[in-house]
């Protein structure tokens, strides 16, 4: 607080501006930098998450890292966060180059394009439970032979149920930004590229796609960093089974913490979640080849 | 803001010649584009369409039905079931948890982001921004150990105010981020005439920038609301007893409780998504316009 009071500003003598900014300072270093800070202490302790909290080294650390969880969960999350965003970019961008159309069908399409992104992931995984249900659900029932598999109960399956659902949830968000994207290309290229005889794909290829660089980072970005967040969706439809086949970290982090009462290995797992965030943001930020003037993530 | 309407309803005489052009598929059938959009259509449709008609279903009938046939018969017992086992406590649960969090979020987010737009010259408020937009890159689920001390140790765990203090910090930076974007579009001039005329800051965010940045508010406001509405890890790590339960927990017990009657999982799956959807239907315009404005720049 004194960094902001002790600094007077040069040409508005008293300004009020620090103290407008002070309310969302307040609860965003009480609920998110002190717990971050709070994260990296806590993995150096030993705690059920009860009782009293005791200081206890490396041990929590050298649980975690000797566990052969870890590189597990850390690999699962990374075939997750790489198949999915493979799976989400270009769907995205195709459907978000459509959608900038200007035809009222496109509208109405996209009017339920959107419905996903209102569900809660608890209600999208309870309902594709109930939907993949190998005995009652949809396969089952039309009597569709390559439908009706135990998809949730084989380790590669529900694999890919993970990455289909994170799709359905996500793309209509992703291919909303590629819209708006899309529709800030100046139509000016176009017309040019139509002058030289340019057809509709050499278009997409030579105009819409380079142009959409920056969106292509900002939504990958969005995406990368989202999909370590993938918590509740998983939780609901998998519980990172079967055996460990889709345990993420943030799942790991919440069973080793909250289920089986070890916050000090559970807050370790934090930490790592918060490194790999961090690395993917400044590495897809230096991939935006933005300069550092700007505000980080400029491009969202 | 204006040009990223996804919808020529409204008459926009200067914009309309402009995306005509911008839209070049007017002139042109786009088949891959087409072809992957109705596809879509029914990848998205087909699983809510099928949510809706079981629920409607009598649960026996659901076994031996096709699934994509809606019911002869529909029945509302499965909804009945659903309301009869609190579900009004939970709707009021996450209304209070979602207005009570959404409220302050936007308030002090857009009181920030004036004061970095305005105060940019002061170090400190650019440092502020920066420590904002850290938290778009971390994911603050990570830091939900320390919340939930930080929550017991204030004496507020399993209660609804426990969810209300982290859901508004897990907003602020990208609130903070889209409506400085947003602020800084307002002219600078704007800002200098009021100064003239002797206004305070104060008066200024509230009488000029707050009206001009409406549909960012707007937008942030709704983005919120959803991200808060549906929220799950907060509620279950923070909360314990049933009564403070909100829409998403309660559903994901209810699935516990009720798991083999389908038709009754799926009814409480419609109702917690009916609140969102009517919301959707109305404020539909606003949201996706000012998504797009809010994270195309």
């Amino acid at each position: 607080m004194s960094a902001l009071t002790g600094h007077p500003p040069r040409r508005e003598p008293r300004s009020i501006l620090p103290w407008l900014a002070t309310p969302a300072l307040v609860v965003f270093v009480g609920f998110a930098v002190i717990p971050l800070v709070g994260v990296f202490a806590l993995s150096f302790t030993t705690w059920d998450g009860i009782g009293a909290i005791h200081p206890s080294g490396l041990t929590s650390w050298r649980a975690v890292l000797t566990n052969p969880g870890l590189p597990h969960a850390l690999w699962v999350t990374f075939l997750v966060m790489v198949v999915s965003w493979a799976v989400q970019t270009p769907l995205s961008i195709l459907l978000g180059t459509f959608l900038a159309g200007r035809q009222r069908y496109r509208a109405v399409l996209g009017v339920v394009y959107f419905v996903p992104l209102m569900l809660s992931s608890a209600a999208i995984a309870i309902a594709y439970k109930a939907l993949l249900d190998p005995n009652f659900g949809l396969g089952a029932g039309l009597r569709i032979h390559a439908l009706s598999q135990d998809w949730l109960g084989r380790p590669g399956l529900a694999f890919g149920v993970v990455v289909f659902v994170v799709s359905w949830q996500f793309i209509p968000f992703h291919s909303l930004i590629y819209q708006g994207g899309v529709q800030q290309i100046p139509k000016s290229l176009y017309e040019a590229a139509q002058l030289d005889g340019a057809g509709r794909i050499r278009q997409f290829f030579s105009i819409t796609l380079p142009q959409l660089k920056y969106t292509v980072i900002t939504s990958s970005t969005l995406m990368v960093v989202g999909s370590l967040t993938f918590f509740d969706l998983i939780f609901v439809l998998t519980e990172g089974g079967p055996g460990d086949a889709t345990r993420v970290l943030a799942l790991d982090m919440y069973k080793r913490g909250f289920q089986a009462n070890l916050m000090g290995p559970a807050s370790a797992i934090a930490v790592i979640l918060v490194l790999v965030g961090l690395a993917l943001a400044l590495l897809l930020r230096r991939l935006g080849g933005r300069d550092a003037g700007a505000s980080q993530l400029e491009g969202v | 803001m204006t040009t990223t309407l996804t919808e020529s309803r409204r008459p926009q005489k200067t914009t309309h010649g402009e995306r005509q052009g911008k839209s070049r598929p007017a002139r042109r059938r786009n088949w891959a584009g087409g072809l992957a959009g109705w596809l879509w259509l029914v990848v998205v449709a087909v699983p809510l369409y099928w949510a809706l008609i079981t629920s409607l279903k009598v649960q026996s009938r659901y076994y031996a039905s096709n699934p994509l046939v809606p019911s002869g018969d529909p029945t509302l017992d499965n909804y009945r079931l659903v309301i009869e086992s609190d579900f009004l406590r939970y709707f009021v649960n996450s209304v209070v948890v979602t207005a009570g969090a959404v409220i302050p979020a936007v308030v002090f987010s857009f009181m920030a982001a004036y004061a970095i737009v305005r105060g940019w010259r002061m170090r400190a408020l650019r440092a502020m921004n920066g420590l904002f937009l850290m938290g778009l890159a971390i994911p603050l689920q990570a830091t939900v150990i320390p919340v939930y001390l930080i929550i017991i140790k204030l004496h507020l765990y399993d209660s609804l105010l426990a969810l209300i203090l982290p859901s508004i910090a897990f907003a602020i930076p990208l609130s903070v981020l889209v409506l400085t974007n947003f602020i800084r579009d307002v002219p600078k001039e704007l800002f200098d005439s009021m100064r003239v005329d002797g206004a305070t800051e104060w008066t200024t965010l509230w009488r000029l920038a707050a009206p001009l940045t409406r549909p960012a508010i707007l937008t942030v406001t709704i983005f919120n609301a959803l991200t808060i509405w549906n929220g799950f890890l907060l509620p279950l790590v923070l909360t314990q007893s049933p009564e403070r339960r909100t829409l998403p927990l309660a559903l994901w017990t209810f699935q516990g409780q009720y798991g083999v009657n389908v038709p009754a999982v799926l009814a409480a799956v419609v109702l917690t998504t009916l609140p969102v959807l009517v919301l959707y239907a109305f404020g539909r315009r606003q949201l996706l316009s000012g998504l797009t404005a809010g994270f195309s720049r």
